[in-house]
Order: structure tokens, then C-alpha cells, then sequence
């Protein structure tokens, strides 16, 4: 089942469009990377994909009343904002708004945050204040409360700027799982080597446009790296999975 | 739970107020007396139930709205805008509504009739949220709403000064100075049944906001991709605020730091939930207000304390003393 589709998505700011034309479908099953260097609209294509920004083309998600959307897709933006001094238990809750019915969270709603600390190994933190944890930890809460929201779809930017580098392999692990387990995800990376490995298909975007879509052995060629990125890479077929590691830059 | 308990003992706490807010006055009547009277026995004399239903009911019952709207409007601003340090006065509401009343005395219409006072508040209430949603757009930023309430309480206070700076005589000029320090002396029950419903609407619209301000703690865009309408939310924050406030300021005058304390002190005791803090902070803003104004009877009953005087006397210590506190936590 397809649980997004984007057909011809622009966003133009002024003259200039920051995504220009993207067409493409996102089904169950499927944990994919966004990548591509700063400014190549990578943000602006999940928020506009989500209809919070006004955009050209058409996409699911935005053409959705906002609470049917709400159930469709959770958004992580990269912005980790914790405004109030509540605890990680009730933070995480947040992700059940719009699941909640008039007479406040459920034991469903409270079996669903149990299920989302557990996915992050946060059982621990709990009670603490949200807002006195490492960025790393406060990154992995957020995660959670999106993953509380229980939807079909994730959508992430850049959910693991910041993490250490066991923190973002477990959080690249927790998403391939839960795209094993018949979810999508769709997350905004910016660490090439993990995108290879955890990822069952990479959208590279350059300048706004889609340039490659496919598998990562597909996508993140020598060519595609020097082309998009600038970057000259070692790519390596191991028995461990696809190895990509930059070696230095371009020109 | 924890928040049925602090609910529980904050009602508990403004009934005991709003009690002694009957019964303590400059008559000094006994307290079966006064209590008799209040409900209009026949034993009693004449002027001790005037006394009572006329003096003292209305001005304990516009403490506990007054102090309720307030204290409210001041935890849903704070919740809106994911900052402490906003206050019902940011969007310009109360400035505005001090204007409407200066004008009313200036031009001698508030002589002319009871109500002509706060109507005449409540008139400049309503042009500044015309004046805001002008600005800030129906589809404005929250930058853009702290911009227009900044520019719409600079041009009130602008507009206030000039008033009292035509003011014909000195005497005129002190009586909007009082009035604008706010109190709750000398008011009637038909100032109750003025303010009374644009309180209860406008709070009842701010404590549906719950949910949304919850949502909001992660920032404007996590809480649209839930499900809130923030275009909506902020225009129901501002009407809702509108009527609270402007009705509170029309019939008391500005009162300081209220809406801005008591979501402060009751933040940690709720577990900083927006949602919690809302009914948490009704029931403060009516006790403090309640406490203060029985505060100004009790410390100086012959020298006319202003109330809106002593709110702010205890409000910027006690804030000065939070800033402090959460200072060395930081540390």
C-alpha cells in the first residue's frame, strides 16, 4: 500500500524553486534516506510533502484534513523544541494528541508512549525533566514521542544530527525495524555511511530536483557523490553491507 | 492526581479568600451578622445588607473573576507564545482598555451614566484586537502577534498619556491616575453583571485550549503536524483573552504581574503542562487578587491603597526571587 505520493511537488521562494518537481511514491516496508548536500531542499520537500508549506504539485499527506493527516504521518522536525520543564513520560505522551478522545489519554494511549520509551531504551528516563537532558538523550525522547504518535508513516529530519554513534545506529536500527514491521519511514540524513547500511532506498535531491531514486548501491555511486555532493568516496560491496566512506572533496 | 490534589487545595484556598473577602471590611460587623445579612434576613438592618449584597458581594465577586481571568489569560499567553515571561498586557488588550476608560472620564461620559466607564474600556479593548488581527493577520507568525500587541500597547499608553496630558484640572488628572493603578473599592453588582459573562465565555474558551497549547511545547511545527490548527488556536487565544481581560480591566482597571506571577509559581507544581497550568492558574490569579484586595482594606483602610499598586509592590519581588531561584538551577 502506498502511504505517500508526491506528484510534481514545487515549492518556489520568490522566483526560484527550492524543490522543483518531485514525483514519487513511498509504500510499507520501506525505510528510506533522504540525502544531498545543505540547501538542496531536503527540509522543504518533508514539510511541504506534510502541506505545512504551501507548494505547487500535489501530495497525500497535504491534501488530508489536518487530523487524518495526524493519524497518517508523524513529523520530527529537526528544530528540537522543548518549551516547558515537563517529563520525558509526558513528553513522549504529546505524540498521542491526536489520538485522544474527550475524556483524555487511554490505556491505549498510555500502552503506546510504554511501547515508544521502550523502542528509544528510555524506560529509565521517565520521570526526569525533559528539558535537563544531553541534546543526545532530548533528540532520542523527541523520536519517541513521534513513534508514540503510532503512525503508518515516519517522517524525520534529521533525527540523529547530534546523537553519538552507537545512539545513531540503534536509531537507524529502530527505524529499519519498524519499516520491517510494515511502517514506512522516511528520514533527512546527512551521515552517508549509515544511510547505506540501514536504509532500503536513498533519494538523492540536488538543487531541489530529484536526481536519483533506488536502492543505496544504487544511488550513492562514485559518480553521484562527485556529481551532488563533491565528495570523492570509497563505495564498497562488503559482507556487512554497502561501506561507503568520503575520502575527500572534489575539485 | 497530583493535579486533582493542587486543584482541590487551590479552590479551598480562594474559597477560604473569598469568605474573608466578605468579612473583612472598615464596618467591622460581626461575623453571624454579617452572613445573615448577606442573604438578605429581615433581622438585620437595612444598611447592613446594603452593606453586604451592595459593597461587599460584588467587590469579593470581581476579585474572584477579575483574578481568575487574569491569572488564566496569563498561563494560555504563556502556553501560545512558549514564553514565561508573557502577561495578558502583551497583546495590548488591557492598554487599550485603560484608554477607553481614561477617555470616559475625560470627556465626562463616565459622569453621565454608571456603565459608560467600563463600556468605554470595553470599546477599546475590542478596537485593539481589530487593531492586532489587522496586524498580525489570520495567518500571522507569533512574532508578528508580539509586534502588533507591543505596537497596539505603545500606541494605548501614547494615546493614555496625552489624556491625562489635555486633562482639564489636576483633579481629573488624579482620577484617571487612580483609576489606571486599578481597584476593586466602590464597585456594584452591576459591574459583576457586565464583566460576569465575557469572563465566563472568555474563560471557558481559553480552558478549551488545552490541547493544543500541550501540543505546542514542541514547537509550531510538530504541533500542526498533529493535528492543531494554529491559525485557529491563535485567533481563539486572542478572542478568549480579549474577553477576559478587557472585561477585567474595564471594571477593575490594570492590575499588574498577576497574569504574569501566578503562572510562574504554579509552573513546577502542575509538571509544567500547559493544559494543567490553565485551571491551575484561574484559581491562583483569584486568590492572589482576592488576598490582595483584602490586603489593601486591612494594611491602610483610610489611605485608599490601589490595589493594581500592591499586586505589583508583591508581584516584582516575588518574581525578582523566582528569576533568582532559577538562576542558581541553571548554575
Amino acid at each position: 500500500m502506498t502511504l505517500l505520493t508526491l506528484d510534481n511537488l514545487t515549492v518556489r521562494r520568490g522566483e526560484c524553486p527550492v524543490v522543483d518537481g518531485v514525483s514519487l511514491s513511498l509504500a510499507e516496508g520501506e525505510c528510506v534516506g533522504l540525502i544531498g548536500p545543505n540547501g538542496a531542499g531536503k527540509t522543504t520537500l518533508l514539510r511541504a510533502a506534510l502541506g505545512l508549506l504551501p507548494a505547487g504539485g500535489h501530495s497525500s499527506l497535504a491534501a488530508l484534513p489536518p487530523r487524518a493527516r495526524a493519524h497518517a504521518a508523524a513529523w520530527l522536525p529537526q528544530a528540537r523544541e522543548v518549551a516547558w520543564p515537563v517529563s520525558v513520560e509526558t513528553l513522549v505522551a504529546l505524540g498521542r494528541t491526536p489520538h485522544l478522545g474527550a475524556r483524555g489519554p487511554s490505556p491505549e494511549d498510555r500502552a503506546a508512549v510504554d511501547r515508544a520509551l521502550a523502542r528509544m531504551g528510555l524506560e529509565a528516563y521517565r520521570d526526569r525533566d525533559a528539558t535537563r537532558l544531553s541534546g543526545g538523550e532530548q533528540a532520542r525522547v523527541l523520536i519517541a514521542r513521534a513513534l508514540a504518535q503510532e503512525t503508518p508513516l515516519l517522517m524525520a529530519d534529521e533525527p540523529i544530527a547530534g546523537l553519538d554513534p552507537a545512539a545513531q545506529i540503534r536509531t537507524m536500527e529502530v527505524f529499519a525495524r519498524l519499516a520491517a514491521e510494515g511502517h514506512a519511514v522516511i528520514a533527512a540524513l546527512h551521515d552517508l555511511g549509515l544511510a547505506a547500511r540501514h536504509c532500503t532506498r536513498l533519494l538523492m535531491l540536488s538543487r531541489g530536483r530529484l536526481v536519483a531514486d533506488g536502492p543505496p548501491e544504487a544511488v550513492l555511486t562514485e559518480a553521484n557523490l562527485a556529481e551532488v555532493f563533491g565528495l570523492r568516496a570509497h563505495v564498497e560491496r562488503t559482507a556487512e553491507g554497502l561501506v561507503v566512506q568520503p575520502l575527500g572533496v572534489t575539485g | 492526581m497530583r493535579l486533582r490534589v493542587l486543584l482541590c487545595l487551590l479552590a479551598g484556598l480562594v474559597a477560604v479568600l473569598f469568605a474573608a473577602s466578605l468579612l473583612i471590611g472598615p464596618a467591622h460587623l460581626p461575623i453571624g451578622t454579617s452572613l445573615r445579612a448577606l442573604f438578605g434576613s429581615a433581622s438585620e438592618s437595612h444598611a447592613i445588607v446594603l452593606v453586604m449584597q451592595e459593597i461587599r458581594l460584588p467587590r469579593a465577586l470581581l476579585g474572584l473573576l477579575v483574578g481568575a481571568a487574569l491569572g488564566l489569560s496569563g498561563a494560555a499567553l504563556q502556553g501560545f507564545l512558549r514564553n514565561p515571561l508573557a502577561e495578558p498586557g502583551l497583546i495590548g488588550i488591557s492598554g487599550a482598555a485603560a484608554l477607553g476608560a481614561v477617555i470616559a472620564l475625560q470627556t465626562g461620559l463616565a459622569a453621565a451614566f454608571a456603565l459608560a466607564l467600563p463600556l468605554a474600556a470595553l470599546a477599546g479593548a475590542t478596537a485593539a484586537v481589530a487593531l492586532i488581527l489587522l496586524l498580525a493577520g489570520p495567518r500571522g507568525s507569533t512574532l508578528t502577534l508580539i509586534l502588533a500587541g507591543i505596537a497596539v500597547s505603545a500606541l494605548a499608553g501614547a494615546l493614555t498619556a496625552l489624556v491625562l496630558n489635555l486633562s482639564p484640572n489636576p483633579f481629573a488628572a488624579t482620577e484617571m491616575m487612580f483609576w489606571l493603578m486599578g481597584s476593586l473599592a466602590d464597585r456594584s453588582m452591576l459591574h459583576v453583571w457586565l464583566a460576569a459573562p465575557l469572563i465566563l465565555i472568555g474563560g471557558a474558551t481559553l480552558l478549551g485550549l488545552g490541547r493544543g497549547l500541550d501540543a505546542l511545547t514542541l514547537g509550531e511545527d510538530a504541533a500542526e503536524a498533529m493535528g492543531i490548527r494554529i491559525g485557529r488556536l491563535r485567533l481563539t487565544l486572542i478572542l478568549g483573552t480579549a474577553a477576559a481581560v478587557g472585561s477585567a480591566t474595564a471594571v477593575a482597571g490594570a492590575i499588574g504581574f498577576v497574569g504574569l506571577v501566578v503562572p510562574h509559581l504554579l509552573r513546577r507544581a502542575v509538571g509544567a503542562r500547559p493544559s494543567a497550568l490553565l485551571p491551575a492558574s484561574a484559581l491562583g490569579g483569584a486568590a492572589m487578587v482576592l488576598a490582595a484586595d483584602i490586603a489593601v482594606r486591612v494594611i491602610a483602610p483610610e489611605r485608599d491603597l490601589q490595589l493594581g499598586v500592591l499586586t505589583a509592590l508583591v508581584g516584582a519581588p516575588l518574581f525578582l526571587n523566582l528569576i533568582w531561584r532559577s538562576r542558581g538551577e541553571e548554575a
